[in-house]
């Protein structure tokens, strides 16, 4: 899966988990870019692209991304080492 | 949904979020609405968003029918991600629960304190969902102050139940707690006080003993994390992360089990278990396979899975559950299995209440409510076949239809794990209610009256396909004519050669019937063999399932025959009707199709239907003619 794909897919979760069909995702994006997206959301988030995907994050991982393109690189990531 | 936790509810909408917008928008009440939505197994997601559904029909005073109900959740762990599960649950339960909790932060000391304890506003329930973490320490052995870490912490408890009991009527929800997966010994910490094991044991057993009394309630956390599984149970990087007392994944189930505990201490567990027969509490149609065809019992996978649903149910009566049959069938020949067939477990006597006869079920439903003098509310439905369940559901929809998987070993564990007859307390008065109602039952029974099912049977998306002449049927087809029994007019047994010989017959018809409908195809389930006699065709074969019954697969099938009639220049279709100890069924049949009886003698009758002054019937069914030459 590349990141376009990658960063397809997470489209429809993010929309879900905030609840906003608007949300168009891009990889400079960052939580201030998008409405709803504070900590609680970001636990979400983490565990619904868990599921989603069927990868697990290391702790604290997920909270290191910066923006959208980081995460989209660490699904890669953990796609890739399955 | 990744996997089924609660398999006995129909698995959650694609479109929940598109559903729910559109609840958002209703002119009145919602509450009917959102309840039938939450009656789906959904995910934490889709928890949210129907407790954000719910919210809005609170704001907008939209939220009739459901009951209001408050519940103060205290906990040693983050909530947010547990109180719009609870309350998206709610609706399942047919609450419009509000549940305040205290912000993340805030410590268990804080929630001692008196500010926080005396509450603005008297909550309905007060859930203290603690897990061990608040009483124990992890790993550590306590070998030399066992006891007293134990006493320490049910202190906590009782100090924390008083504390609300003096500031508070609210009913009072604890919790057992968890023992961490992770053993210090191994086997041997069981045995060794002080070892984290050993602390969660002693203190489970204790806080039955000493802390649960009138008011207090327990939710058996420890139970539901032993179906779950241990392993399953704790997410450690969820809990580093954000301190959620368990994973995310089971926190739907979580709320189910709180929410059943506040359904029942409001009265609301059900109290009837209706149960279909064939398939459900024996393995085999009785009307096509007779009393000692069916499988139960010990010494077949299949028999014993049937067996385990009537030990099920049988341990429901004998805690006051009611039990009722509702079952297509001929009631002398089912009742005869249940007399006479030496796997029974269940006998006659067991049951309150029999509906037993061809009408549909939601109309058995409702006379079984009107019989044993309670609520369709109060009821619940067992029955393997996804048809039946749809219409009941469609056209009852207090009665809380049980999804089962296909597997029938599953079955009784589907049923036991719903929770649906949860209670708070058991009384002399339960375990006697089964007689009580023995005697009880009204005799006096309601007029059927069918529900209008067309529109109901049009939403299946029904789909019929005829063959004639295609060989790859001739198997079933035989097999069709020569297992059926019910809906079988003549009771003519073919063996494959004499049915291939029919096919090849030009002036013959042989029509083969598949159904497939929204829950899959059912295959091939009516035959039917005319024959000619100079402008008649005699109808010499006509058998179907009865798993199809009460779908108008029937009329579909006659109009079918009357246009392939009429291409053959045919005038008349004769029927016969040959009446034997299991086809009184289909007695009127003919009748019911619009054919004049012109002849009755001791073995025979015979119909007769003139196409001249045919019109075909209009059916709820998309049909398909397969062209196989013969």
């Amino acid at each position: 899966m590349d990141t376009q794909e990658i960063l397809a897919k997470l489209t429809p979760v993010f929309r879900d988990v905030l609840d906003n069909d608007r949300i168009a995702l891009a990889p400079e994006m960052t939580a201030r870019d998008v409405e709803g997206w504070d900590s609680l959301a970001n636990i979400r988030l983490m565990i619904t692209i868990e599921e989603e995907f069927r990868v697990k994050f290391d702790v604290g991982e997920f909270q290191e991304y910066r923006n959208v393109g980081d995460l989209a690189a660490g699904v890669k990531r953990r796609l890739a080492s399955h | 949904m990744a996997v089924r936790r609660m398999p006995w509810l129909l698995p959650g909408p694609e479109d929940l979020r598109r559903r729910s917008e559109a609840i958002d928008s209703l002119q009145g009440a919602r509450g009917e609405a959102l309840r039938e939505l939450a009656a789906h197994e959904l995910n934490n997601n889709q928890l949210l968003r129907l407790a954000r559904s719910l919210n809005l029909a609170r704001a907008a005073g939209a939220e009739a029918p459901l009951s209001n109900f408050t519940l103060r959740l205290v906990s040693n762990a983050t909530t947010d991600f547990i109180v719009p599960a609870l309350e998206g649950t709610g609706l399942r339960h047919g609450f419009a629960l509000k549940v305040e909790a205290a912000p993340f932060g805030v410590t268990l000391q804080a929630a001692l304190s008196p500010e926080f304890s005396v509450l603005e506003t008297d909550p309905d329930a007060i859930l203290l969902a603690l897990d061990y973490r608040a009483y124990f320490a992890d790993y550590a052995l306590r070998d030399a102050d066992a006891d007293a870490t134990v006493d320490a912490a049910l202190g906590k408890l009782r100090g924390l139940v008083r504390a609300f009991q003096a500031s508070s009527r609210a009913a009072i929800l604890v919790q057992s707690i968890v023992a961490p997966p992770e053993r210090l010994f191994g086997s041997f910490d069981r045995r060794q006080p002080g070892t984290p094991a050993w602390l969660v044991a002693r203190f489970n057993d204790r806080l039955v003993a000493e802390i649960l009394e009138t008011g207090v309630s327990l939710v058996d956390v420890e139970a539901l994390a032993a179906q779950v599984g241990l392993g399953l149970w704790y997410d450690h990087t969820q809990y580093m992360t954000a301190r959620l007392p368990f994973a995310d994944e089971c926190v739907p189930l979580y709320a189910e089990h709180v929410l059943r505990l506040i359904g029942a201490m409001r009265g609301r567990s059900r109290k009837v278990l209706v149960v279909d027969l064939d398939n459900t509490l024996w393995g085999g149609v009785v009307g096509e396979d007779g009393v000692d065809g069916i499988r139960l019992g010990q010494g077949d996978p299949r028999g014993e899975a049937f067996l385990c649903v009537q030990r099920a149910a049988l341990a429901l009566k004998e805690r006051g559950v009611l039990l009722a049959v509702c079952s297509k069938n001929d009631e002398s020949v089912a009742r005869k299995a249940i007399r006479e067939h030496p796997d029974m477990l269940l006998r006659e006597s067991d049951f309150s209440a029999f509906q037993i006869n061809w009408t549909d079920k939601a109309t058995n439903l409702k006379i079984l409510a009107e019989r044993l003098s309670l609520g369709l509310a109060s009821f619940v439905f067992l029955d393997d076949n996804p048809f039946e369940r749809a219409q009941v559901r469609q056209f009852v929809p207090q009665v809380m239809v049980l999804e089962l998987p296909s597997d029938p070993a599953t079955y009784a564990s589907v049923l036991m794990n719903a929770g649906l007859f949860e209670a708070v307390t058991f009384s002399n008065e339960d375990r006697t209610r089964v007689e009580q109602y023995a005697g009880n039952t009204r005799r006096d029974t309601l007029r059927a009256q069918s529900c209008d099912l067309s529109a109901f049977l049009r939403s299946l998306r029904m789909q019929v396909i005829f063959t004639t002449g295609g060989e790859a049927g001739w198997p079933r087809f035989a097999q069709l004519i020569n297992k059926s029994n019910q809906f079988n007019l003549t009771t003519r047994r073919y063996t494959e050669a004499e049915i291939s010989a029919f096919a090849a017959d030009p002036e013959t018809l042989t029509l083969q019937v598949r159904l497939v409908d929204q829950f899959g195809d059912n295959g091939m389930i009516s035959a039917v063999i005319a024959v000619r006699e100079a402008a008649d065709w005699v109808l010499d074969t006509w058998v179907m399932s009865c798993r199809v019954l009460g779908r108008e697969v029937e009329y579909a099938v006659l109009n079918q025959i009357a246009a392939e009639a009429h291409a053959r220049g045919i005038r008349r279709l004769i029927g016969v009707y040959r009446p034997t100890e299991r086809n009184s069924m289909v007695r009127e049949h003919y009748a019911k199709l619009g054919f004049v009886r012109v002849a009755a003698t001791e073995g025979e009758d015979r119909w007769v239907l003139d196409l001249a002054q045919f019109t075909a019937r209009d059916v709820p069914i998309t049909i398909t003619r397969n062209l196989v030459p013969a």
